[in-house]
């Protein structure tokens, strides 16, 4: 064998090697995720359940405090920025992408860079007075509207390249058929975007459905509280976690983004970039 | 009665002025072409049509109303567009109803109206099928089937062949002509293909830099070229252009002032007064109005043969003339045995002078 061979054989083994190590640190929590729930005595260990049992997603059910945070309070929140994001992303991207406005590209990057700022940690105190002053603390409407004023930046820039892939003639053969301007926006333009509107849509929902920040500070009562929140209530006082009842939560948590996922992935297929598939 | 009537219609784009001052007026009935190179404002001139661009000055009148202000749903116009427009998410049966159902009017009344003219434009087959899954020889039917559904003012066309092949694009010249004669309506159509715009149109108006170069029959057009621009832009090859100076008194004219000068008394006749002496012209006279020689004569042009091309019905032959490459067309099939050195004689009855500007002198 000679050196060069020597030496590949040699590049391919670190490179598989290396492959591993990235691979483990990203599977393992996955797989906590999906034995420890099962296990009636769950630790940080990654452990194949002995004995299975529902034992713990019996407990977690009878936590009302945390099952509320989850099915009724994450729900409102995630679908409301999911629904007022998609919705504002897709009528801004298309003004913007379809009217001239003098410094355009300059604004949605200002924007995008100022949105990472303005739901951060940075702004929390400010965030606070205002939505104080507009008498929204404690109020779903609050973190909403907060919420969706940090995302849109981002979904507006992800759903003005699907607007710039649909060529102008489309909607210039609608003018001319005798169309109004919103028509031509529902008949024609949302249509051809729909796979956009549904990727910007979902992004949202997830950030929401993670939240934490920003809910911990604006929401005061227990029962309007999301899933993030309410997780601490499988903390002891002293602080430590309950891993048995916390990894069935986690469990519990995860599963409607994925199912979403899943579904959209179906129906549409997820991608994110435009592109007019005739 | 749908005439289209532009007066000293002005469209600018930045510093860049797409449409300079246009007048014309497109008859009833009639099929006009806007011919042009890319970038001549031929396209603008029909989006100006259709109410997606607006003028900066002047107007524009579509069966006697003035929509120079009116957005396109107020104008009552119909459009075919090059990459034809359909859209993806509908049927073709739903592609063509929509300027129906836009209208109000009901789905009943609008399937059969889209199934006679499917029928009409032999796609009644296709009803069903999404544009992607229908050929582009079909797609482009089904746009124009669009077009013709509601009964618009007039018809205006953006290069609705540029993305055929060869073969279809001629099927479907023939369609477009026969469709527009049996409809008869008011027709504008955008092509860059002279010979496209010669086989349809009524009239032709060709643009150069937004400015209307001429205006006319196609074979007006074709036979007397107001300017060297519509000279060397129709015909296929173009109109041989040659400048020179003349001698006035002595009837000749000198190409680049060589030796000895060609015979052209009976052009300058014509052109009586019209001439100066020692002006510099340029003498345009198409491939077929030029007789190859073997022998020298006084209105004989020097040649020297460069190419022969047999063409099938017609011979090509490419000569050089005081350098510069001219065709000429002999409408016979055996190629002639010419020999390196030759005269060509022009048809002085249907030669043409151009001043220094390039307009014809007359």
């Amino acid at each position: 064998m000679n050196s060069f061979v020597i030496r590949s054989w040699l590049a391919r083994g670190l490179l598989f090697a290396f492959s591993v190590v990235i691979a483990a640190s990203f599977v393992t929590p996955l797989l906590w995720l999906i034995t420890a729930p099962f296990n009636t005595q769950a630790n940080l260990a990654v452990t194949i359940p002995t004995n299975p049992s529902l034992a713990n997603f019996e407990a977690v059910y009878h936590n009302k405090f945390a099952m509320r945070a989850l099915f009724q309070n994450n729900l409102i929140i995630g679908g409301g920025v999911m629904v007022l994001v998609a919705g504002v992303a897709t009528m801004a991207s298309y003004g913007l992408s379809r009217t001239h406005v003098p410094g355009r590209d300059v604004l949605v990057y200002v924007l995008i860079l100022f949105s990472s700022v303005v739901s951060g940690t940075a702004a929390m105190v400010p965030i606070f007075l205002l939505v104080f002053r507009l008498g929204l603390i404690d109020t779903y409407a609050g973190v909403i509207l907060v919420m969706t004023g940090g995302l849109l930046p981002s979904a507006i820039f992800i759903m003005r390249d699907f607007i710039d892939s649909i060529p102008r003639s489309y909607e210039e053969a609608a003018l001319v058929c005798g169309a109004s301007s919103l028509r031509v926006f529902r008949d024609v333009a949302l249509p051809m975007v729909r796979p956009g509107v549904v990727v910007v849509a979902i992004w949202a929902f997830v950030n929401a459905w993670g939240a934490f920040l920003i809910p911990s500070v604006l929401l005061r009562s227990p029962d309007r509280m999301p899933a993030s929140i309410a997780s601490y209530s499988f903390y002891t006082e002293a602080g430590t976690p309950n891993l048995t009842l916390l990894s069935a939560y986690a469990f519990l948590y995860t599963i409607p983004v994925l199912v979403l996922y899943l579904i959209v992935n179906w129906r549409f297929g997820f991608r994110f970039f435009g592109g007019i598939k005739s | 009665m749908t005439q289209i009537i532009f007066e000293h219609v002005v469209k600018r784009f930045g510093s860049v002025t797409a449409v300079n001052d246009v007048t014309l007026t497109v008859g009833d009935g009639e099929f006009v072409a806007l011919l042009g190179p890319s970038g001549c404002g031929k396209t603008t001139t029909l989006r100006l049509i259709a109410g997606l661009e607006f003028a900066d000055e002047g107007r524009i009148l579509i069966g006697e109303r003035d929509v120079t202000r009116l957005p396109p749903r107020a104008r009552d116009v119909a459009m075919v567009f090059q990459d034809y427009a359909l859209y993806p998410h509908m049927t073709i049966l739903e592609n063509i109803g929509y300027p129906l159902k836009v209208r109000g009017v009901g789905k009943q009344e609008r399937t059969e109206r889209v199934a006679e003219v499917a029928q009409q434009l032999q796609i009644g087959d296709l009803l069903d099928r999404r544009p992607g899954q229908i050929s582009g020889g079909q797609q482009q039917r089904a746009s124009v089937a669009r077009a013709v559904v509601h009964q618009a003012l007039c018809f205006l066309f953006d290069e609705p062949l540029s993305n055929l092949d060869a073969q279809l694009r001629l099927e479907a010249r023939a369609f477009l002509k026969h469709l527009q004669h049996e409809l008869g309506v008011t027709t504008v159509y955008v092509t860059h293909d002279q010979a496209e715009a010669m086989a349809l149109a009524d009239r032709i108006v060709i643009m150069n830099y937004g400015r209307v170069m001429q205006i006319g029959a196609p074979l007006e057009v074709y036979r007397r070229p107001a300017n060297t621009f519509v000279a060397s832009f129709i015909g296929s090859p173009p109109m041989n252009l040659l400048a020179g100076t003349i001698d006035l008194a002595r009837g000749l004219f000198r190409l680049n002032g060589q030796e000895p000068g060609i015979d052209l008394s009976a052009l300058f006749g014509r052109l009586n007064g019209k001439l100066t002496d020692g002006q510099t012209i340029t003498l345009g006279v198409r491939p077929e109005h030029l007789t190859p020689q073997v022998e020298p004569s006084p209105g004989a042009i020097p040649a020297q043969v460069y190419a022969v091309q047999p063409m099938g019905g017609e011979v090509l032959i490419v000569v050089r003339v005081a350098g510069k490459l001219v065709s000429v067309r002999l409408f016979r099939d055996e190629p002639p045995d010419l020999p390196h050195e030759i005269w060509l004689v022009p048809d002085l009855n249907v030669s043409y002078a151009y001043d220094a500007d390039g307009n014809l002198l007359q």
